[in-house]
């Protein structure tokens, strides 16, 4: 009996609890609403579902609890319900399913006029890179992570001389222009995360991971690192800005290219000749370790 | 429709083998210690998988104190609260879930439901115990070596496990890594028994469908970890030769303060892709078990046959094959291939199908049943509920596109303690309240159990149902402290408050259970053979707690399923499997089914 009470208070007290909870998702600063749009698909479905099991289960404690004159229904098997409830659950699946592998389609699909930023993560602070004026980074690898280049920068591709680099600062996005995050870690796993942009990926020493999206409303957004990276996880922090067109530009143009930040790593002949004390730094065309950054990163992350 | 399971006059086929005798310990030692009996075996493994489950429950009341009530202890920082979060997941989903069901349940109950002796490889099921308990105590020691346990996230995902700024990079992931070997090792010994026992030693009469779903749940898992734990295995060791002789299987080129490290061309992914081929399953290792046990408590407790037998079988084993088709829903933001979204977010939603079958009978069990509420009951009720929240959210995170925005978390860390923390620990409560009088010959305290069943039913629901509102709001798992957002609530921490405070009574409360457990053995109410009038052969056996050999003189001969509970016509409203037909006594009035009630 007082299961069957304390059964139908939990299906009503949740349903409240979810209409009247204080938490819920931050406001979306994406293109990505059809994520939400998914959750709040399977929020229905699955919440409908919930309620009728629970106050079903319910009914039978309260209806069907022991009495000595009574007896069991002897049924041992009822394949036409089991085929009906078999069919209906099927049917919410696929109405789970469709709306999620259309919305996945795409966030795999990565239209052409995307921008490309690379993050950087290593143990425990974000940088950025932007590809500067020739709209190309340069390749990079963290074989050639120095003090002198804290990007692993191909000092031989020409691609990288004027690649903007951002070090312990906020990362600016345009508003409304699409972007391809680039995703490197020279050190342990990392996941560059935005609550409000919902899109979130794994940062993978060895490789470039990658997502899209737009940044559609103006802001300062937290960064975290949502996979865990050491004891210091819960303090990798960074702040990333969403500006208009002209406020972007503004803050784009006083920004330092990785020439003028580090000339000594930048020019390969000028350092050997200037510091014979740094390492050689190895042939970027010879080593297969080398990321090429700019190439499509999908092909790279199948492992 | 149904005959096949329940047709009394199936010719029961002769024992083809001759009964092989068993090994009779002839001292203390080798009866009570060194024991080659599978119900001594299941108690040791018991008792080893609970008390390292105490250390686990208290590892996590030292989390929630910091996550309540963060700057308060200065016992814990962040090195300790990493350790505590690793150690607690490895413990409880390992070292106790595991063992609990497979080498606890899966050794007592097989041999005494298929009316077997015993295992059919005594030695080795003794030899499964020993090695259990050394890969426990290895565990252990890691507490007490220099750096402390791992604090690597019971995922021990590499390259970080074994990088420098993980706690216990000294010798904690070491220990971990050999004990989850020889754990590996212990479990594959009993495994072989418990399948083979399955397949080879059950008594006359014991078709497969005939056999309880108890022991259809724990046959498949075991299958499943057989063919699972390998996968663990063989990254474990990769990840111990990375650690000791410097091998690059998992281990990228990395640079560690300013310096490049001698690791190059490894793949962090492949191990990711490794641990949760064995990850996923393992989900299903713990839920199988549960499954059938709590089909076979509601059964006799309801007093009615469990809905659909033959179904519940399929989805069993429908499930299990499933299972090693979806692991890599946990890694749709690792960084693999974008495009396996599409298939693994199919295979994992398909896999709800066949699990939400199972639920339904259950309620469709209690439905028109003639319901006892006993302890064991309320527990599967709370199950159900407690599953059925797991299940949902389940769909939630295996939704590729749902999942990008709640991986990482607490939602996460609330699906699965509901699902796999919650939802199988409750079926354990079902479990000992249901056959305690069994392994004792005395009932559990039912006030101390109502006690117990009420604040942990009612106090785990309000921890891991807000919880989940915290994941809604962004807030990331695994964080020793979450600093200065511009996103999260003061409200959040008013919550995490009370999830602590509601942990550490629901907590407490676990205590009442073991007391009642220690208690109720001297003191407790005398059972008899059968207190709960159930049909299977465990509660058959001619002494309780069972003797050595379990049965009599003579095995049990089966003559029908597990489930004839009420059928019509029948003068008790329960038919053991093993009563022979001319032994049941008929009720005089009508034969053809009267469904309501009578006499």
């Amino acid at each position: 009996m007082v299961i069957a009470v304390v059964l139908v208070i939990i299906a009503i007290g949740s349903v409240i609890f979810h209409i009247w909870s204080p938490w819920w998702f931050t406001p979306l600063a994406s293109n990505w609403g059809a994520l939400d749009d998914a959750i709040v698909i399977t929020f229905w479905i699955t919440g409908v579902a919930y309620v009728i099991v629970i106050l079903f289960m319910a009914y039978c404690c309260w209806r069907y609890r022991y009495k000595k004159e009574r007896r069991a229904h002897y049924e041992p098997e009822n394949p036409k319900m089991e085929w009906w409830l078999s069919i209906v659950t099927a049917v919410g699946v696929v109405a789970l399913l469709t709306p999620g592998l259309i919305a996945w389609n795409d966030f795999v699909t990565v239209p052409e006029n995307v921008v490309e930023v690379e993050v950087l993560g290593k143990q425990w602070d974000w940088s950025y890179r932007l590809p500067g004026k020739d709209g190309k980074l340069g390749t990079s690898s963290a074989r050639l992570v120095n003090d002198d280049n804290p990007f692993g920068i191909n000092p031989k591709d020409p691609n990288g001389k004027d690649d903007v680099l951002i070090e312990g600062d906020d990362l600016h996005l345009k508003l409304d222009q699409p972007v391809k995050m680039l995703l490197r870690s020279i050190d342990v796993l990392h996941d560059f995360y935005v609550p409000q942009f919902r899109a979130k990926m794994d940062l993978v020493p060895g490789m470039v991971t990658f997502f899209w999206m737009t940044p559609t409303r103006a802001g300062t957004f937290d960064v975290l690192c949502a996979e865990l990276c050491g004891v210091g996880h819960h303090a990798m922090r960074s702040t990333v800005v969403v500006d208009a067109e002209g406020a972007y530009d503004k803050w784009l143009s006083g920004q330092e290219t990785f020439a003028a930040l580090y000339p000594k790593a930048a020019n390969v002949r000028q350092a050997a000749a200037g510091s014979p004390a740094t390492e050689p730094v190895p042939d970027a065309s010879q080593e297969k370790t080398i990321l090429t950054a700019s190439e499509s990163p999908s092909n790279q992350s199948v492992q | 429709m149904s005959n096949g399971v329940l047709d009394e006059t199936q010719i029961i086929p002769a024992a083809e083998v001759e009964e092989v005798d068993l090994y009779h310990a002839k001292s203390y030692w080798t009866k009570y210690v060194f024991s080659q009996d599978a119900k001594v075996i299941a108690i040791q493994y018991s008792g080893t998988a609970v008390a390292i489950g105490l250390v686990g429950l208290v590892l996590s009341w030292l989390m929630r104190l910091q996550l309540g009530f963060p700057d308060t202890f200065s016992f814990i920082d962040a090195d300790t609260y990493y350790q505590h979060v690793t150690m607690h997941g490895m413990i409880m989903v390992i070292y106790l879930l595991t063992a609990l069901f497979l080498g606890g349940f899966g050794n007592y109950l097989i041999p005494l439901m298929v009316g077997a002796r015993d295992m059919v490889f005594p030695y080795m099921n003794m030899l499964s115990y020993w090695v259990y308990l050394l890969a426990v105590l290895i565990l252990t020691a890691s507490f007490f070596v220099p750096g402390g346990p791992t604090g690597a996230g019971w995922t021990l995902y590499p390259p970080q496990a074994i990088a420098q700024g993980t706690p216990g990079v000294e010798y904690g992931i070491i220990l971990m890594l050999v004990s989850l070997v020889f754990f590996i090792i212990g479990f594959t010994m009993g495994g072989l028994n418990y399948v083979v026992t399955v397949l080879q030693a059950r008594t006359r009469g014991m078709t497969l469908m005939r056999m309880p779903l108890t022991v259809w749940g724990i046959f498949t898992a075991t299958i499943l970890a057989l063919l699972a734990f390998p996968a663990l295995f063989v990254a474990g060791i990769m990840m111990l030769l990375d650690r000791m002789i410097g091998t690059s299987f998992f281990m990228p080129e990395m640079v560690q303060g300013g310096e490049l490290l001698a690791y190059n061309n490894g793949s962090p992914l492949l191990f990711q892709h490794l641990f949760w081929f064995f990850g996923h399953p393992e989900v299903y290792i713990v839920a199988l078990p549960a499954f059938g046990v709590v089909s076979d408590i509601i059964s006799v407790h309801a007093r009615k046959n469990i809905f659909g037998y033959r179904m519940m079988v399929w989805a069993i084993v429908a499930i299990a094959g499933l299972s090693f088709v979806v692991w890599a829903h946990h890694m749709y933001v690792s960084g693999m291939n974008p495009y396996f979204g599409f298939f693994f977010a199919t295979t994992t939603l398909i896999i709800a199908v066949p699990t939400a079958l199972k639920l339904y009978n259950w309620v469709l069990t209690l439905w028109k049943g003639n319901i006892q509420l006993t302890i064991p009951m309320l527990y599967c009720i709370a199950f159900i509920l407690t599953f059925l929240n797991g299940g949902i959210t389940g769909l939630f995170l295996g939704n590729v596109t749902v999942d990008i925005p709640l991986s990482d978390t607490m939602f996460v860390v609330a699906h699965f303690h509901m699902v796999m923390g919650i939802a199988p620990v409750l079926v354990i409560f079902a479990a000992v309240y249901h056959w305690f009088p069994k392994m004792s010959g005395r009932m559990l305290h039912e006030g101390w159990g109502q006690f117990h069943f009420w604040v942990t039913f009612i106090g785990t629901y309000l921890i891991y149902f807000p919880m989940h509102y915290l994941g809604f709001v962004g807030v990331p798992r695994r964080y020793f402290e979450k600093g200065e957002t511009s996103f999260i609530p003061p409200s959040a921490e008013t919550l995490n408050e009370f999830i602590t405070i509601v942990v550490l009574i629901v907590g407490l409360a676990q205590v009442v259970f073991i007391i009642n457990i220690l208690v109720s053995i001297w003191k407790g109410k005398p059972a008899g053979d059968n207190p709960w009038n159930a049909t299977t052969l465990e509660w058959q056996t001619a002494t309780t707690p069972p003797g050595h050999g379990n049965f009599g003189e003579e095995l049990p001969v089966t003559y029908r399923w597990a489930y004839a509970y009420s059928v019509p016509g029948v003068e008790a409203d329960f038919v053991p499997q093993n009563l022979p037909p001319e032994d049941v006594i008929h009720s005089g009035g009508d034969q053809s089914g009267d469904q309501s009630g009578r006499q």
